[in-house]
């Protein structure tokens, strides 16, 4: 206690020396540490968390708030739009999955090999998309994909012979545009886990694998692939998560009016019904659909890397 | 065909395919810079394309930001103000919890964990409405307050600064206390500069977050001159496209801050990356 008292000079006798000690104990200034935070946690995380949750069985009109059950469930069953959304979420979610796991995956496994030179430049070079953001990006890609003949898309397929394609118009060429801007801004970060992941690979694996005759497939085969397993499983799974979250790529090509929803996602949905027209209960039974679909995705990761096997 | 042959052709054809992969990546980062000098009129009627003539080149767009488009320097002053505060405050809290939960053995230190680990589940769309009402009920729509604030609570970072500071080492603390040093003073003199990478990291990252965010500002900004950079350029994409001097060379402003950042702190990107996903 002296010494406390002798390196905090006592200028203000106001504060006398009971509440001194006790704020600046071991035992309290944790608690110090936490409190802003903790505040702003409950007042930005919990209390919307639990609204959420209560808003969805309300009908929320300004100045006047209404319990309604669960008739915006049952809305919500017969919304063909909700369908929509969903199965666009969906058919995007599956594409992401489909190319950027295993492409990532080889060129982290090609970046990685002893044969390959100027590393870091590459690296780099094929991480730089991921510091745009969306719109930035979007734009970009709006522009290229042009409806004309001039734009750059339909230059290069004028070149064989092909096209002018009307890219923001059609359900197949706008999932496309959608897919290959979350490629092109993501296909760097994903490798840079997958590198991280083969990082912990034992290098005397290889050496083994190499003794026993192993060529690269097969070093792959047996070596690489079990090892990045859980690696594999994190990224699948905040990219499901990451998929069924898509608003921006969508808003960036068509706002919120699509010609026949084809890029209404889920999200998007969240925000014309809940913040456009002002549809809040509704909203936030969409987005209670949304939680769900990810508690379950995060619930199988778990189970996945072995989280609910007891270690002792 | 020997084995230093195979190997020479192996590197040969990845390398090769790294500088496809490589042109992917930065071609429409180049084409979009190179398009910024090209007359408006042209990107409205042909949008970005692969014509250029040195002819019609000129600084114009740029020019235009500075006299006419100056509503645009607004917007990059918000994006700026914003990202700076939301940077300042949401290192300095986050770090004091992801200290508090790795040094001191509190009643409640689980509990908090377990909770920010939860958040990281929480997708930040099922949070918007509720969040907007509130803003709504507290006043803040349309102020910087109000834009910044679900942006200063990060989980992501606390979880950063707990896994590093769980690293320090702790003969300081004891020493420091036997030297008189209350536990305020021991973080903010001893523990905080130890964590100076950690900081650098998540402030990287933080930045990023901050200065790409959209969907939130979009929610809360309801005054032109209040947008931030992504929001004010998406009401530029217009169906008439009457504003594409602005769109262009504004985009490429708006990106030459943070590859300047990446090309300076690129080991920071990498680790704070690692601790984490970004995406989203």
């Amino acid at each position: 206690m002296e010494v406390e008292y002798g390196k905090v000079a006592p200028k203000n006798k106001n504060m006398n020396r009971i509440t001194r000690s006790i704020l600046y104990s071991q035992k309290i200034a944790p608690y110090i540490f936490v409190l802003p935070f903790v505040i702003l946690f409950v007042l930005l995380y919990g209390y919307p968390f639990i609204q959420a949750f209560i808003m969805s069985f309300q009908q929320i009109l300004p100045g006047q708030v209404q319990f309604i059950g669960l008739a915006n469930y049952e809305r919500l069953l017969v919304d063909s739009r909700f369908y929509k959304a969903l199965a666009n979420s969906a058919q995007y979610t599956f594409w992401t999955l489909v190319l950027l796991i295993p492409l990532p995956m080889l060129f982290a496994v090609w970046l990685n090999s002893k044969l390959m030179y100027l590393k870091d430049i590459f690296r780099a070079a094929i991480f730089i998309p991921a510091l745009t953001s969306v719109i930035v990006a979007g734009v970009i890609f709006r522009l290229m994909f042009g409806e004309t003949e001039q734009s750059f898309a339909n230059q290069i397929l004028g070149v064989i012979g092909v096209g002018p394609v009307e890219w923001r118009f059609g359900a197949g060429t706008g999932m496309f545009l959608m897919v290959i801007l979350a490629f092109w801004r993501w296909m760097g970060v994903n490798t840079l886990y997958f590198l991280a992941g083969l990082q912990n690979i034992p290098k005397d694996l290889y050496e083994a694998a190499e003794i026993d005759g192993a060529g690269a497939i097969q070093k792959f085969r047996y070596v690489t692939l079990p090892h990045l397993k859980p690696i594999t499983i994190y990224v699948t799974t905040i990219s499901i998560i990451a998929g069924f979250r898509m608003f921006e790529e969508s808003f960036v090509y068509w706002q919120t009016n699509s010609p026949g929803d084809i890029g209404l996602t889920v999200a998007l949905y969240i925000y014309e019904q809940g913040i456009q027209t002002n549809n809040m209960g509704y909203g936030a039974a969409v987005g209670n659909v949304l939680l769900f679909i990810i508690l379950i995705t995060s619930l199988i990761y778990l189970w996945f890397i072995g989280a609910f096997k007891r270690e002792d | 065909m020997n084995l230093q042959a195979k190997q020479k052709l192996v590197s040969a054809i990845l390398i090769f395919f790294f500088i496809v992969l490589a042109i992917f990546a930065i071609f429409p980062l180049l084409l979009i810079t190179l398009s910024s000098f090209k007359p408006s009129t042209e990107l409205m009627r042909h949008g970005l394309n692969l014509s250029f003539s040195l002819d019609n080149m000129s600084f114009k767009n740029y020019v235009y930001i500075f006299t006419d488009g100056q509503v645009y320097l607004r917007w990059y002053l918000n994006s700026m103000i914003i990202t700076g505060l939301v940077i300042v405050l949401s290192l300095f809290f986050s770090s004091l919890v992801g200290y508090a939960m790795a040094i001191y053995n509190f009643a409640g230190r689980y509990v908090l964990f377990v909770l920010v680990l939860f958040s990281l589940m929480i997708p930040f769309e099922i949070l918007m409405l509720p969040l907007y009402r509130l803003m709504v009920s507290l006043q803040l729509i349309n102020t910087y307050f109000g834009i910044m604030l679900p942006m200063i609570v990060s989980p992501v970072a606390v979880f950063f600064f707990r896994q590093f500071a769980l690293g320090l080492p702790k003969e300081l603390l004891d020493s420091a206390r036997i030297d008189g040093c209350t536990e305020y003073g021991i973080f903010f003199r001893i523990m905080a500069p130890l964590m100076l990478p950690a900081y650098a990291a998540m402030a990287i990252l933080t930045g990023l977050f901050s200065w790409n965010n959209f969907l939130w500002p979009l929610i809360v900004i309801r005054s032109n001159d209040l947008f931030t950079l992504p929001v004010g350029l998406a009401t530029l994409l217009t169906p008439y496209g009457n504003n594409y001097d602005l769109l262009i060379s504004g985009s490429v402003l708006s990106i030459i801050p943070i590859i300047i950042l990446f090309f300076i702190f690129q080991r920071y990107f990498v680790s704070g990356l690692a601790a984490g996903s970004i995406k989203g």
